[in-house]
């Protein structure tokens, strides 16, 4: 294990207190909602802040923070790349890529040597004289990237590494990153509020909401099985806790929802807004699921309208454009909606 | 549509407005017209003049490197350490601004004169005596000058973004190393506009120098106690005197401009 913290923190009115750790070669991803503390855990991993109790701790037995010690930032091996990449704005390229080697006693044109390829590496060769002014949004975060990984860092943070780049940009530099993950042999801690971010560079997710890990697991365990309101809507399904009789869950809510598998005890029911079939009447034939409910909300959503349903079980149904228009709903509308059993996910809280 | 008159400033407020510039320019003018020009030639090639004015640009210059020395560290320490009782110094750090410089005088003489705190073991041991000396021009014109570097750099320091140091600790560096290759290149136009302001405050520093240092030609007549001097005897030459130091504050402000008059540059 090269990695293991458990991170404790009063930040404000914000208790933070989280533990994971991270294998060689592993990426972890710290997901959740602004203001949950992903930014404080990884500054605390960073050095550049000092908990208020429990542990960091590199290469299963070397400590960097514990009860009584605490090695500050810059006498840790790690490399971090920030949201904004915070190239140093009155040095080149090369001399930021350069900096960690220099700060650490390499001589210039040693350091300078061993940039360069660096630069190649991240696509950015020919560049190395520039300021970082003169470089576009995902050219300066490859260049960060390329900051944070030389010297081989026995870890790696990335800070929402991809939040400020355009939509565009963005799609490439994750490749990118992922491509660079894949190669580097340390431990990787990313903090992002993007899913999507999460499931394409993670080997692992921890959710993190209020300061405390609410769900860990494989990206695609979480993104299946959300446990709570944040993950189900990040990942796009609608989450009802209730208590599992048979094939049967009553909702803690009101209602009762049929599953098709064996339910005992307090479960979750995730359902997916595109399994949702809305009619304007009771439709006959074997749904076992079907509630009267009321539309509350209609917004486009790509080809889909997203409909926001109020009644004994609140769901959220995808329905094509057409089918919309064709059922001729606006909020306020009574409708009929229908799940098959077969379509809802079940699994213990 | 018709243009308002007065750019669309309310007459109550532009009338003290056009008053107070007229109060602030009018003066100089006046200057600049009662100069007796046909005979400043001679006056400035004046042996004295010539020794005030040198005496002057070299006071005020030593004065700010002694500012600069010890005022940037001094404005790092308020601006980014975790000191307590920072604001108690910040506040002491302020005090020679608001403090009348006659005081300031007053206060070094106590401090530094011949049976002084200070003085009086430098004197006794070391056989050194440092009022009415160039040494004491200097210190005057830096206890008073100095507070403008300091306020001034460290408003620089709090409007740098902190995180670039942030990331240079990650980096591997210390908080030395940060300082001298992250802060102070950014900070460096802060730090550069502090030192025009403290060497022109420094330049026309009068209280606390005729107090401390006296008004010796030659070794302590700096260009305002020559200028006051001149007045009582040759006011011709006093007004000589005032153009040159009139020129220079000018020149001084054009330095500047380019900071606080003209377009702000974009920090990264």
């Amino acid at each position: 294990m090269s990695l293991a913290a458990h991170v404790v923190v009063q930040r404000g009115s914000l208790a933070v207190d989280v533990s994971f750790s991270v294998a060689d070669g592993e990426v972890l991803a710290v997901l959740g909602p602004n203001g949950a503390g992903k930014s404080t855990v990884l500054r605390v991993l960073a050095g550049l802040l000092r908990p208020d109790g429990g542990e960091v701790l590199v290469d299963g037995d070397r400590v960097w923070d514990d009860a009584d010690r605490h090695v500050p930032a810059h006498q840790r091996s790690l490399g971090m790349v920030f949201q904004d990449h915070l190239l140093f704005p009155h040095l080149s390229v090369t001399e930021n890529v350069a900096f960690g080697l220099r700060s650490r006693g390499v001589r210039k044109a040693a350091a300078r040597a061993e940039a360069a390829p660096w630069l190649d590496r991240v696509g950015l060769a020919g560049l190395g004289d520039r300021r970082p002014g003169e470089l576009s949004g995902g050219q300066a975060q490859r260049a960060a990237l390329a900051r944070a990984l030389v010297g081989d860092p026995r870890v790696l943070l990335l800070d929402e590494p991809l939040s400020a780049l355009d939509a565009r940009t963005r799609l490439a530099v994750r490749a990118e990153l992922h491509r660079h993950l894949a190669d580097y042999p340390g431990s990787a801690v990313l903090v992002t509020h993007d899913p999507v971010d999460a499931m394409a560079l993670a080997d692992r997710v921890v959710v993190v909401e209020e300061g405390r890990v609410v769900q860990a697991g494989t990206p695609a365990e979480v993104a299946r099985r959300p446990r709570t309101d944040y993950v189900a809507r990040l990942v796009g399904l609608v989450l009802l806790p209730g208590t599992g009789e048979g094939q049967q869950v009553a909702l803690d809510g009101g209602g009762v929802v049929a599953v098709a598998e064996e339910a005992a005890g307090p479960v979750f029911v995730a359902v997916r807004p595109e399994s949702v079939a809305l009619y304007l009447d009771r439709p006959a034939g074997s749904p076992r699921n079907v509630w009267p409910l009321r539309l509350a909300a209609a917004t486009p959503h790509g080809s889909v309208v997203r409909c926001d349903l109020t009644g004994e079980v609140p769901l959220t149904a995808d329905v094509t454009a057409t089918a919309f228009a064709e059922l001729g709903l606006a909020p306020g509308a009574d409708v009929w909606a229908s799940v098959k059993a077969s379509e809802v996910a079940v699994y213990t809280r | 549509m018709k243009r308002q008159r007065g750019g669309g400033v309310p007459l109550p407020l532009l009338v003290p407005a056009v008053l107070a510039v007229s109060f602030l320019v009018l003066p100089l003018v006046g200057l600049v017209v009662r100069a007796p020009w046909s005979s400043i030639g001679p006056q400035l090639v004046q042996r004295e003049v010539g020794q005030a004015l040198r005496l002057s640009l070299l006071s005020a210059t030593l004065a700010t490197g002694v500012s600069l020395v010890l005022g940037v560290p001094l404005a790092w320490v308020l601006a980014r350490s975790r000191l307590r009782g920072r604001s108690v110094l910040r506040a002491l750090v302020t005090v020679p601004l608001v403090l009348p410089p006659v005081v300031g005088g007053v206060a070094l003489f106590l401090v530094l004169g011949r049976t002084g705190l200070l003085g009086r073991p430098l004197y006794e041991h070391l056989g050194v005596t440092i009022p009415f000396s160039t040494t004491a021009v200097v210190i005057a014109e830096t206890f008073v000058a100095m507070p403008f570097l300091v306020i001034s750099v460290e408003g620089a320091l709090r409007a740098a973004d902190a995180r670039f140091e942030d990331a240079a600790a990650t980096l591997g560096a210390d908080r030395w190393t940060t300082f001298r290759r992250v802060t102070l290149p950014l900070v460096a136009p802060g730090i550069a506009a502090g030192a025009v302001l403290c060497w022109a405050r420094a330049l026309g520093e009068f209280g606390a120098t005729i107090t401390f240092a006296g008004n010796f030609p030659g070794t302590t007549q700096t260009m305002p106690l020559a200028v006051y001097l001149a007045l009582q005897s040759d006011p011709d030459a006093a007004i000589a005197l005032s153009l040159v130091l009139l020129a220079v504050s000018l020149a001084t402000l054009l330095l500047l401009r380019g900071r606080w008059l003209g377009q702000r540059e974009v920090t990264a």
